[in-house]
């Protein structure tokens, strides 16, 4: 449990590794260690009452996907049965690979596409120095902080009477293609933190830019490339609003987030299949998390810290 | 600065060239994507239009529309407005707080960290789904706890009073992108810092009021601002909260009844989708379109002025 999991970033050091804030430089009075075993007590105290309100949710909608239908219907917390074969009558529930294999293309494709097109737009805002500058990086902010139901109606028309592409997905997937704002405000973020040098460096030995960039700045920028990617692969896996507008009409093109509340509309009193589907649809996010924690939590900072 | 060497103005141009070519993508993407569809959208709120037959002028009557007939937009902003107080500020204390209390776990700090930081990943939708569950009335397994413990069961999601404190839960929740937020900023802190008020006699609670906080102020704004923006467009929480709740049957051209219990959980983004995808009013939809658009550029505005350290356009 301690290899993987109690790795943090660099910009977020282990707190065994630097004394927290208020615990720093106490002097060792004689009530120094029952005040601090009483710190201890209160400390650990809270921490478990707050991971039992962060964790309780989990346990119980796990507990009610494993019930038998007449139980889900009772106030019963523990599962009398454990019906694991609820996993496999949601699984087998007609459309729902479809949704699998819809998110998987929407998030896979839509990722490579956004993280590829943004990589020179961020680099060019990070390294190059030309006019209008800090015009074009304010735009790219606006944009991120943009809802994205503000421009729907004229996209919608757009898509659907202009190129008849609704009842796809594809009116979410090209548009990733042409830069993606939030990706290209975090690694710009992350590429200013890489000295001006190195590029120099590369260009004293003959390199054009282009390939200073590939050759020598993206190998260094390998953490924040897989945290925006991952970014954006949770954002589509998550996103609810473009396949609700784009795809609603066609069930052969929903995805998880979108078929997911369809499965409660079907099931209407089944708690305990809705409860499986929607751990089906947690799984795999939960999954990757224990795989790229790192890249995850170095991503979060990112947004906040200026690196 | 008077003449400029010839070599040099060729290399201006061709450098020039280059910076165009790397900007490329995002010049056609914010073009196509921002703002013809801006454009678009100031344009059709001054037109009658269904999205069948063509867009006629119509002068400043989608505006009174909305502000006057219409019988969503206020009750939406009110919620939205609602959210934007209540919620920002209890999930920022929250966060600090859960970002506080992770600093000093001395036990198991990497399993605490990890409990607290997972529901933020949890797929809005299936999040939301499985707080439906867990609060509903009947069989759920809050109210059931709260029956052991003599408590008073609230109706949740299906009381417009309890709707959004529901919701609001549903957000604390999810805090995890907060705690490591501020679990970065709190571990940045100088720890001299501490050790000199320390010595001159400060308590726990002055050295957090005149260490900490002023240390951690910027990342407190931050965290204030891109939560009023984060809940300017809190969209697919309410709508699938009060989907599921009302048991209206999810997909495709479904009508619903938006912001169950009650208008209740009705904000802003949503009120786009009923006027421009349900009513069919383009004109409309893109009337509160623009007021979306504009208050969030408000705030844009705001982080962009104040927060000089990480969301400033200059490096």
């Amino acid at each position: 449990m301690s290899t993987r999991t109690d790795r943090l970033p660099r910009t977020a050091p282990e707190p065994t590794s630097r004394t927290a804030p208020g615990t720093a430089g106490r002097p060792p009075a004689p009530y120094g260690r029952r005040a601090a075993t009483l710190e201890w007590i209160a400390v650990h105290a809270l921490a478990v009452a707050a991971a039992l309100f962060f964790v309780l949710p989990f346990v119980f909608v796990l507990l009610t996907a494993v019930m038998s239908d007449s139980q889900a219907l009772t106030r019963d917390l523990w599962p009398n049965t454990w019906e694991w074969g609820n996993f496999r009558t949601v699984w087998e529930t007609p459309g729902f690979l479809t949704w699998w294999r819809n998110t998987l293309l929407y998030a896979g494709l839509g990722t490579v596409l956004a993280v590829g097109s943004s990589i020179p737009v961020a680099y060019a805002l990070a390294k190059f120095r030309f006019r209008g500058r800090n015009l074009m990086m304010m735009a790219v902010i606006a944009m991120m902080m943009l809802p994205p139901q503000v421009v729907i109606v004229p996209m919608y028309l757009f898509w659907s009477k202009q190129l008849g592409l609704s009842g796809t997905l594809w009116p979410l997937i090209v548009p990733m293609a042409f830069g993606n704002p939030f990706t290209i405000f975090l690694l710009r973020q992350f590429l200013l933190t890489i000295p001006r040098e190195y590029t120099e460096a590369a260009r004293i030995d003959g390199c054009g830019e282009f390939r200073a960039m590939v050759r020598v700045v993206l190998p260094m920028a390998r953490p924040a490339l897989a945290a925006v990617a991952l970014f954006h692969f949770f954002y589509c896996w998550n996103d609810y609003f473009g396949p609700q507008i784009y795809a609603s009409e066609n069930p052969g093109a929903w995805t998880l987030s979108y078929g997911l509340e369809s499965f409660k509309g079907a099931h209407q009193t089944d708690w305990n299949l809705t409860m499986a589907a929607t751990v089906l649809v947690m799984a795999p996010v939960i999954v990757v998390f224990f795989f790229a924690q790192k890249a995850f939590i170095e991503g979060v900072t990112l947004t906040g810290v200026k690196g | 600065m008077t003449t400029i060497h010839p070599g040099l103005k060729a290399r201006r141009r061709r450098s020039a060239l280059r910076t165009a070519a790397f900007l490329s993508p995002w010049l056609l993407g914010f073009s196509v994507f921002f703002a013809y569809p801006l454009l678009a959208t100031l344009y059709f709120s001054f037109m009658k239009y269904d999205g069948f037959t063509a867009p006629v002028w119509n002068g400043l009557a989608n505006w009174s529309y909305v502000f006057q007939d219409y019988p969503f937009f206020w009750p939406a902003l009110r919620n939205t407005l609602w959210l934007v107080v209540v919620m920002v500020s209890l999930r920022v204390v929250f966060g600090l707080g859960v970002g506080l209390l992770v600093t000093r776990v001395r036990t198991a700090p990497g399993l605490f960290r990890t409990f607290f930081y997972l529901p933020y990943l949890a797929p809005p939708v299936a999040a939301t789904m499985a707080f439906v569950f867990l609060l509903n009335p009947g069989t759920g397994p809050a109210n059931t706890v709260l029956d052991l413990f003599g408590m008073p069961q609230p109706g949740w999601f299906k009381d417009a009073d309890w709707s959004k404190p529901a919701l609001t839960l549903l957000a604390l929740w999810g805090i995890g992108d907060l705690m490591i937020i501020f679990m970065a900023a709190l571990l940045d802190v100088p720890r001299d810092q501490y050790e000199a008020a320390e010595l001159d006699g400060a308590g726990p609670f002055a050295r957090f009021r005149y260490v900490t906080l002023p240390n951690i102020s910027p990342i407190l704004l931050f965290a204030v601002v891109t939560g009023v923006i984060e809940t300017m467009q809190f969209y697919t929480q309410p709508l699938v909260a009060g989907k599921v709740a009302s048991g209206v049957i999810g997909g495709s051209g479904q009508q619903f009844e938006p912001g169950y219990p009650d208008q209740s959980t009705l904000t802003v983004p949503q009120i786009v989708y009923n006027l421009g995808f349900q009513r069919f009013d383009t004109g409309s939809a893109c009337v509160v379109a623009l007021v979306l658009f504009a208050l969030c550029m408000a705030f844009t505005a705001v982080l962009m002025r104040r927060g000089s350290g990480f969301l400033s356009a200059e490096d």
